[in-house]
């Protein structure tokens, strides 16, 4: 059958797969976009120079830095004063946590995250001097109720609030523009990670400090961004340092922004039909899926939820003798599982939702995966799984 | 905080990790069904994996705690048809 374009009910071509086939790990990262290498390539050249200095080519290296600063200011809907590019999304969230923290420290000292945020988020907040680092439970969808919010404030001396807009494990929307609604009315800011959700989805606009990271949207690795709404009280954590606004240390990655900034553009237009797209193969995978693997589970919000990620935990199963046989069978998928982690014990986020650890799965899409892979995804997984089991004796449970 | 509480057997999955403890557990369960059934085990993994199995195979978890000897966590795992359940 013909592909049909959801958002436009219009025939339409299925979109080039930026990803290898069978590659189902996007939450995790990206290939560079192909727009995204024409332009850094071309950027290097062009943008070499300092763009502090006072020369020819400094001015090119400016403008390209200014421009590329713009496009991504009109995407996330800021000024681009407000936009810095960091070296990664972790530094863009250790800078957003201690900023704000080092800005509001006459405020308060408790910082507040959800239960469920990036490790880089929750590590940031046990850096804080003197602070006092606090979690906000979840549902068991792994959503941040509003209430749980304004709960955690309490009496106060909160310093910063800091919620994903979406959760990337599970996939599940955070209410941002609720809960920033309640902040704003304590005069408390809110940093939203939008690593997952910049380039794939809506992005909600109730942030005051906003982080993400370029490679998840086909951009390069080594550019992250750190925005700041003007009047949001930020102090720079680091020693002085007058790159990207006194933001972020050291000298500017121009092609790599310059790469970046091309690539999110491109991701935030394909969205609306690519996401609609994607949204119809993950509910495939939602609905199919526990009805061929007995005693299996999908996790996260069955709705409010991003278009390209489905978590599955499969009972019996260790994730990683899954993630071995799925590998062999050329998928590339990630797991939340305590044996597929260094430490041995299961995701955070897993745990936090009071959902099942073994066997977890985390496919998520990239732009352009084609229904075919998927569909040869569930015609291989429920094979595995069996075979799994029956390995370790558990075929007959 | 160790736990109370009537059960019939005790299955000491302690030294075994995950998804060995809920495979252990499952398998009692298929046979002694009507058994309330003591879950000993140190995995870190089973606090979460304990009650997300029990409500996905509508066991009825009694209680949760540390093992009587201080060494991991307890859970206790009853039928849904346990007459204990009366009693909550």
């Amino acid at each position: 059958m013909a592909y049909v374009n959801p958002a436009t009910d219009e025939p339409g071509t299925t979109p080039v797969p930026l990803a290898p086939a069978g590659y189902f790990d996007a939450a995790s990262t990206l290939p560079l976009r192909p727009a995204a290498r024409e332009a850094l390539l071309a950027a290097l050249d062009l943008g070499f120079a300092d763009p502090s200095r006072r020369y020819r080519d400094a001015a090119r290296a400016r403008a390209l830095l200014d421009q590329a600063r713009e496009s991504v200011a009109a995407v996330i809907g800021a000024r681009p004063d407000d936009v810095s590019f960091a070296t990664s999304g972790t530094q863009a969230a250790h800078l957003a946590v201690l900023g704000l923290a080092k800005g509001r420290v006459r405020v308060g000292n408790r910082i507040l995250t959800s239960a469920v945020e990036h490790s880089s988020v929750l590590q940031a907040t046990r850096a804080v001097p003197d602070g006092q680092s606090e979690t906000i439970p979840v549902d068991e969808y792994g959503v941040v109720q509003p209430d749980s919010v304004a709960a955690a404030i309490g009496d106060g001396d909160v310093a910063l609030v800091a919620v994903q807009s979406a959760n990337h494990e599970v996939g599940t929307r955070q209410p941002i523009n609720e809960i920033s609604a309640l902040l704003t009315s304590h005069n408390i800011p809110l940093i939203v990670d939008a690593a997952q959700t910049l380039g794939r989805d809506d992005l909600p606009r109730g942030w005051d400090v906003l982080t993400a990271s370029a490679h998840k949207w086909g951009g390069p690795a080594g550019v992250g961004l750190l925005a700041i709404k003007q009047g949001t009280r930020w102090r720079s954590p680091l020693p002085d340092d007058l790159h990207e606004g006194g933001r972020i240390p050291g000298f500017t990655a121009i092609p790599q922004i310059v790469a970046a900034a091309v690539a999110l553009t491109e991701a935030d237009s394909e969205r609306h039909s690519e996401s609609a797209r994607l949204r119809l193969l993950t509910d495939k995978l939602r609905q199919v899926l526990p009805t061929l693997i007995s005693d299996s589970v999908v996790l996260g919000h069955p709705n409010d939820r991003l278009p390209h990620i489905v978590t599955l935990s499969v009972a019996y199963v260790p994730g990683e003798a899954l993630l071995a046989d799925l590998d062999r069978a050329g998928f590339a998928i990630s797991s939340g599982s305590s044996c597929v982690a260094e430490a041995l014990t299961p995701s955070h986020v897993l745990v936090a939702m009071g959902a099942l650890t073994q066997g977890n799965l985390r496919i998520s899409l990239p732009p352009g995966a084609p229904e075919s892979e998927v569909d040869r995804f569930i015609a291989v997984l429920p094979t595995i799984v069996a075979n799994v089991r029956e390995s370790i004796g558990a075929g007959d449970l | 905080m160790t736990i109370d509480g009537h059960y019939d057997l005790v299955l000491d999955e302690r030294g075994s990790l995950c998804p060995m403890p809920i495979i252990a557990l499952a398998r009692q369960t298929k046979e002694t069904p009507d058994a309330t059934i003591l879950l000993l085990s140190d995995d870190p993994a089973a606090v979460s994996d304990v009650p997300a199995w029990c409500a996905m195979r509508s066991r009825v978890l009694l209680a949760t705690g540390e093992a009587a000897d201080g060494h991991g966590h307890a859970f206790l795992v009853a039928p849904t048809s346990d007459p204990e359940l009366d009693l909550l």
